[in-house]
Parts: C-alpha cells; structure tokens; sequence
C-alpha cells in the first residue's frame, strides 16, 4: 500500500485469529494490522462474521485461536451494536448514565452531555423518552452514548442497516466528523455504496475468513482476489 | 339496608374509619416490609446462576398462590406464648398482622422482581458489558429502568394483602377497635348479622383494590412510554 496511511503507526495486529463457539468455526485465520486513526470498512455478505470480529475487538470475546496484539497500551474502545438497547429514560438520562459509568464527575457530566448531544444532533430531543425516537434518532444517540467514554477506538455494527438513505447519510456525516481527529473507527457494512463512501481501508470478510484487506482505492479499482471484484462490482457474494 | 350502609361512609362513622385506617396501615406496612427483602432477594436470583436456581424460581412462583390461612397459622405458632417467638409478644397485635401479611405478599413480589430484572438484564447485558458498568451501579440501573413494573409488582402486593382474611384474623384475633381489619370486620359482622357495617366496608374495599388496580394500570402505561 502506497497511500498516506501507510506511516501511521499500528493500533493493533490480528495474528491467525480466529473463533468458535458451540462448534460453529465464525472465524479462521484473520490475521489483521489495524493502523491508528483510520476509518475501516469491514464489508462481507451477513454470516461472515463481521460481527464477531467487532466483539473479538471490542474484547466481549476472546480469540479460541491465535491472538490481538495490542501496540503499546490498549485503546480506550467503544462499540455501538447493530440494535442498540437504549435505557428506559429519556434522551439525557442516557447520556448522564453513560457518563458516570465512564467516570465522568457529576459536575461536568451537564456539559459533556449538552456537547455529545448537539454534536449527534439530538440536544433539542434530550427530554423525550429515548426508545421513543426513530430508528435513525436512536443510532445517534448510541454513537454519542459509545462517544462517553471517550473512545480512541470506536466500532460500529451495522449502523445504518435499518435506516432510510436520509438517516444514513447523517449517519454517515458524524462518522466523518468522528474519525477526523484520532479516533480509530471500524464499522461493519453489508452496503458496498457506505464502504466506497466512508471508508479509508476495507476488509472483506467472506465464511469468517479474510478475503482482502487494503486501501479502499485500491480494493476498488484494482482487486486482487475473485471475491473482492466480485463484491466490488456488485455481484451477490453469497 | 344499602341506605344505612352509604350512610355509615357518608357520616364518616368513627369506628368505620379507625377499621379503614388500621386495614390500610397493616396492608401497606407489610408491602413495604416485604418489599425491603422481596425485591433484593427477587434481583438477586435474577441475576446470579447458582446450583438449583430452577427450583427456586418455581418455589417462589408457586407460592405466589401461598393459602393466607396457612400463613396464619405458621406465624401464629412462631408468636404464640410458648412457640420460639412467643417472648416477644406479638401476638394480637397488628405487628404480627403486619408480618403475616408480609410473608404472604413476599413471593409476590420477589417472583415479580425476578421477571422484571431478569427480561431487562438479558436485554442490557450486552451493552452494560460493552460499557463496563460495575456490578452494583448495574442492579441500581436495572431496578431503576424496571420502576414501573416493580411498582406494579409493589401495587399486587399490597392488593393481595389487603384483601386476604384469614391470616390477619388468625394473627390479629379481630379485637376490636385494635386489631379489626376491613375484611375480618365484614366476616365477623356478617355472621353475627350487623351486614350494614359489612357492606359499607365491602364497598369501601372494592374501591380499595379497583383503585390499586387504576394505579397498576397508570403505572404500566407510564412504563410503555419508556419502554417502548
């Protein structure tokens, strides 16, 4: 890989990972080097286990083979999942309770919790119960609620799956505006239009093993394997 | 019959409401007696997993329907003179009637706790892992985004208690003026043929538990607006 990215320095490696459950192999071999700050597409048809490898990163799992390597000490992580349960409260009420369990002392968790919400775009909503809000309203306030913790590393499941191309695009706006800074951001997607949109560097995941990993550029234009021109072309990968 | 009965609420007749005052103290002080061990005990079965954690959970769902007599009963052999508690002297008084009630309202509510922490916590488990929420802060977000339905489960409580005769008038021993409830009043006035003073406390009682019962009602709609 010639792009910029390429002299940022690793956030953490995958080495032959991979796991089973209730023998179920979800993952083999993913052997992996994530770079710090970029923004990934994890893409693959569902059951290719994009799912599982956000949990392996997240650490809800841990690798039945090989193992993560973490560089220097291990980011703060933060995760969305692709159907967020939201606490029976209101907009606000979740924030202030992902504040303090982030740590965050009473008497700047008003401030932190104004600022995640304007950033979301949900400040105005802050006193309506949160599993009231639609689906699009929801997915925000989960980002903003992961965002509490301050996280160098964020992984998104799905996020837009179940939202209209409107949603999707604010969606899609505040993960730019996310990553932007330093914040590492994985996001899982079946939508190969998101992938080309957001992404810097796409792993395609088929059968829970790697198919291709590169920029997203590159994996585009020019790909390597069968699988990923097959996806990239928009043929059904099944 | 029925005029005179209107007219013993309508004049707020004095031994009519110390009867009404007593029955609803007891009720609501053996509800929430109960619920200072019910809901700990029904939180803690719902969230950890330990050897027979079935059989417990089938215990206290059968004892929901525990016979109030039976109750009664126990608890009049544990308080009576020479029974283990007997020096303590609470027998015919309405600290016993509180404390039978509270046993019989105590699988009430634990076994409704355990439901309700138990549905939230397969919901939230996920996320709480994900965000590292400590095991304490975890049981106060799970009782606190279960409120609605732990008053409900409160509200059951207090309904069973205060309409149960049998383990109040054992415990109680219907002295009047002292330990005379609503439902041990409209037992002893019945037989003995007073059924004016019966039926206003039947009505008075009705309104008792269709009240509770518009309360479990607000509670649960309240509820949806959250749990949507």
């Amino acid at each position: 890989m010639s792009d910029a990215s390429e002299d940022r320095p690793a956030l953490f490696e995958a080495d032959r990972a991979g796991y089973s459950a209730g023998g179920v192999q979800i993952l083999s071999d993913v052997s992996l080097r994530i770079r710090a700050g970029a923004l990934i597409a994890v893409i693959g048809p569902n059951g290719s286990g994009k799912t599982t490898l956000l949990r392996l990163v997240m650490g809800l799992i841990q690798p039945t083979q090989g193992r993560l390597t973490w560089t220097g000490i291990m980011p703060k992580r933060a995760i969305v999942f692709q159907k967020p349960t939201l606490l029976r409260r209101t907009v606000a009420g979740n924030l202030r309770f992902a504040l303090s369990v982030a740590g965050v002392p009473p008497d700047q968790r008003e401030a932190q919790s104004r600022d995640l919400l304007e950033l979301v775009g949900l400040w105005t909503l802050r006193d309506r119960p949160a599993r009231r809000l639609s689906g699009g309203e929801q997915q925000r306030l989960a980002v903003a609620r992961a965002l509490a913790r301050r996280p160098k590393l964020l992984l998104l499941d799905e996020p837009t799956a179940s939202l209209d191309p409107a949603a999707t695009r604010t969606l899609e706006d505040l993960v730019r505006r996310i990553s932007r800074p330093d914040t590492t951001v994985i996001l899982t997607t079946h939508d190969l239009g998101q992938a080309r949109r957001l992404a810097e560097e796409i792993v395609l995941l088929h059968r829970g093993r790697v198919i291709e990993t590169g920029s997203a550029a590159e994996f585009f234009e020019v790909p390597k394997t069968v699988e990923a021109r097959r996806f990239a072309a928009g043929d059904l990968l099944l | 019959m029925l005029r005179t009965a209107v007219d013993l609420i309508a004049t707020a007749d004095a031994a009519l409401i110390r009867t009404i005052e007593l029955s609803l103290a007891v009720s609501v002080g053996a509800t929430l007696l109960s619920a200072l061990v019910s809901v700990p005990v029904g939180a803690l079965v719902a969230l950890t997993s330990f050897r027979g954690r079935s059989a417990v959970v089938i215990t206290l769902n059968s004892l929901m329907g525990l016979p109030p007599v039976v109750v009664g009963l126990t608890v009049y052999l544990l308080l009576s003179r020479s029974g283990p508690l007997g020096t303590i002297g609470l027998l015919f008084t309405p600290s016993a009637m509180v404390i039978a009630q509270a046993i019989l309202v105590s699988p009430i509510i634990a076994a409704m706790t355990r439901q309700t922490i138990e549905d939230l916590w397969t919901e939230y488990r996920d996320e709480f892992a994900a965000a590292d929420v400590r095991p304490v802060a975890r049981v106060i977000a799970l009782v606190w985004d279960g409120r609605f339905s732990l008053v409900t489960a409160l509200l059951a409580g207090f309904g069973r208690a205060v309409a149960e005769v049998g383990a109040v008038i054992i415990v109680g021993g219907n002295i009047a003026g002292f330990t005379r409830t609503m439902t041990t009043t409209i037992a002893l006035e019945t037989s003995q043929g007073d059924l004016e003073r019966a039926i206003a406390l039947g009505i008075i009682l009705v309104a008792v538990v269709m009240l509770v019962n518009a309360l479990v009602w607000t509670a649960r709609r309240v509820g949806q607006r959250y749990a949507a």
